[in-house]
């Protein structure tokens, strides 16, 4: 449990409505599907995932709170104590390694002075390794927030850092000048295309 | 080479529009009340037919799979869950999928759903995707509001709901028993087969568990035909697929290509090459990290597909194509894959719970020779300890790669363990 742990958590309005709507798409009786968005709402809300907040969707769901606390603790998305308001997590499996991720790693401690599992004392940056993220053609990479970065080299990640830094939005994707998942320089294929109704 | 025509996924770049409108200009969403029409039965023997393999790794005939359903609708309701937890080292196809032409999964959900009896569906897409589960449901929104799905989709009479549901961190999740755990809200951990979804799924309902690929070139299969697709690729592994070739090449890259493709060429034709040329690679790992790697002389003449890679001793897995030149470290590679399994073992089989460990940390020594040269055959006897030992095939996945670097670079593993006793030596 973290030192900072609230005594209570209650949705917002607006956050309380799109909880009703998860809870919709599942049938009657099976609520206690919607247990991972509510926690992926209540971390988008306050930050992080608190005790308080696994007891409130306990009782909205009807579920035993150990219940929430499994699912909260099993998966890796949901923090259990605060973290920074740029979360940046860093890939350093097989594919983002054999591109250089050990550059990047250096790159992104060197520019917020912090190690892995740390925050800056400011509370803006938190500071992870991650598992792979499903972007390997685009290695090596790393997620901050809800976007991916992507193509980095040790000049790319110390810039978009530094620009969050300074309150600006960098731009996700690819940090080199490269079409998403296309070949760099361009694809190798659909060029010739006319598009119409499929045919055999 | 494929023909640019014979594509499935023609947006797989991003480059056009993906909403509803570029999709019907490409040909999505054309005809499909009359697909609908042709009926459940028609509908499988057709998918059967095509020879489509399902794409998520394990290769097991889409179409058998979905006329293991019940054929009469008894008093469950029937589910199709669609496997968007994309986690395997090296594969980042289905996140193209889902960001770049989410109407082919749409709609290929729907007629994936009617085909075994489906009236809801959900996508487990994992949780990092935040950005494409967002057009997914801008794409569901749309098909809605279009009436082609919803109640009576497409005026075909049928009544069709999809949903999204997002993941929470957790390999594991992409096991379709697992997955189906998460989806009812507990914790990822795999159940005991049988019951088979089929039977007893999700909320102990029927259930078919399909990875996003597999749906998303229905759609084609049906305009196109069995036939079409049947000819593509090599008997028994036909269709075309989704390559994603990462590592040590010239331009890593996403392609679309026909199944049986040789490597060689596939790399060289689309990937830039190996870095520093052919004759400079030394090891592929070919279907995604839970494939043992092909040597060298392996990759020169292998050919890309469910049978040819299982006689190389390999596997296509999700045709993910990692890329090692003779600059890597192999040891540590594989060393960091050990370890990744040892953090995403869900932690219910004690074999996986802890051989991942012990097999990670042995790895560890391996990678600095800090061990015995007995410790080799032990590391193997280990991997093999654990391999079909587990309720699912993590345990199996994280034996593999070690086998196989056991297989190809043993030499490589005595050396390292050679020059840190002479070091020591020397040292004393």
């Amino acid at each position: 449990m973290s030192a900072q742990e609230p005594a209570t958590f209650a949705f917002t309005p607006d956050y309380l409505a799109l909880a009703k709507q998860f809870v919709a798409k599942y049938p009657a009786g099976r609520q206690q599907s919607a247990v991972m968005p509510l926690l992926d709402l209540a971390q988008r809300q306050e930050g992080w995932v608190s005790q308080a907040a696994i007891e409130a969707i306990a009782a909205m769901l009807d579920m035993a709170p150990i219940r929430v606390q499994e699912v909260a603790t099993f998966y890796t998305m949901y923090n259990l104590k605060p973290v920074g308001t740029h979360h940046v997590q860093v890939c350093t499996n097989i594919c983002c390694q054999l591109r250089g991720s050990d550059d990047i790693v250096a790159a992104a401690k060197r520019a917020l002075g912090i190690e892995f599992g740390e925050t800056t004392p400011d509370g803006k940056f938190t500071l992870s390794e991650v598992e792979c993220l499903g972007a390997c053609v685009n290695a090596p990479m790393m997620q901050i927030g809800d976007d991916f970065y992507e193509d980095l080299t040790s000049e790319s990640t110390g810039a978009v850092l530094e620009a969050l830094k300074r309150g600006e939005a960098p731009k996700p994707g690819p940090q080199c000048d490269r079409q998403f998942s296309a070949p760099e320089g361009g694809p190798t294929t659909l060029t010739g295309l006319t598009f119409g109704p499929e045919k055999a | 080479m494929l023909r640019d025509q014979d594509r499935i996924f023609t947006n797989l770049y991003g480059i056009h529009d993906w909403r509803l409108a570029g999709a019907r200009a490409r040909g999505d969403w054309d005809g499909t009340k009359a697909i609908l029409e042709r009926g459940r039965d028609a509908l499988i023997e057709e998918v059967k037919n095509s020879g489509l393999r399902g794409r998520g790794g394990a290769g097991f005939s889409t179409g058998m799979k979905w006329s293991f359903m019940p054929k009469q609708p008894g008093p469950r309701p029937h589910y199709l869950v669609i496997n968007a937890d994309e986690g395997e080292p090296g594969t980042c196809k289905d996140r193209e999928i889902m960001r770049f032409d989410p109407h082919k999964l749409v709609e290929g959900a729907l007629i994936a759903s009617f085909a075994i009896g489906a009236h809801a569906s959900y996508i487990y897409i994992r949780g990092e995707f935040v950005r494409e589960a967002q057009n997914l449901q801008a794409a569901i929104d749309e098909a809605y509001a279009a009436g082609l799905i919803g109640k009576n989709a497409c005026g075909s009479g049928w009544d069709f709901d999809l949903y999204v549901h997002r993941g929470g961190g957790a390999y594991i999740c992409g096991e379709e028993s697992a997955l189906i755990e998460s989806l009812e809200g507990k914790k990822g951990q795999p159940r005991l087969k049988p019951p088979f979804p089929a039977g007893v799924g999700l909320y102990g309902c029927p259930t078919t568990v399909n990875n996003v690929e597999s749906i998303a070139v229905v759609p084609s299969i049906m305009r196109r035909g069995a036939a079409w697709f049947a000819g593509l690729g090599r008997p028994k592994n036909s269709g075309t697929k989704i390559f994603c070739i990462s590592g040590h090449v010239n331009k890593p890259c996403n392609v679309e290509e026909e199944m049986g493709i040789p490597l060689k060429e596939l790399i060289e034709r689309h990937a830039g090459g190996v870095r520093g040329g052919w004759d400079n690679l030394l090891a592929i790992i070919p279907g995604g990290c839970s494939v043992p790697l092909l040597p060298k002389s392996v990759c020169d003449t292998v050919l890309m597909d469910f049978d040819s890679l299982r006689d190389a001793r390999s596997g296509l897995g999700t045709a993910a194509v990692i890329v090692m030149d003779k600059s890597t470290d192999v040891v540590r590679a594989i060393s960091r894959l050990s370890r990744f399994y040892m953090h995403e073992s869900c932690g219910q089989c004690t074999p996986c719970r802890e051989g991942t460990g012990w097999m990670s940390r042995m790895m560890e020594r391996m990678v600095t020779g800090d061990a015995s040269i007995e410790e080799i055959d032990l590391l193997e006897e280990v991997t093999r300890q654990v391999e079909g030992h587990t309720i699912c095939a993590l345990g199996d996945a994280a034996a593999w790669p070690i086998q196989g670097l056991i297989r190809t670079f043993r030499p490589e593993l005595e050396r390292r363990i050679h020059a840190r006793q002479a070091s020591k030596t020397s040292a004393a």
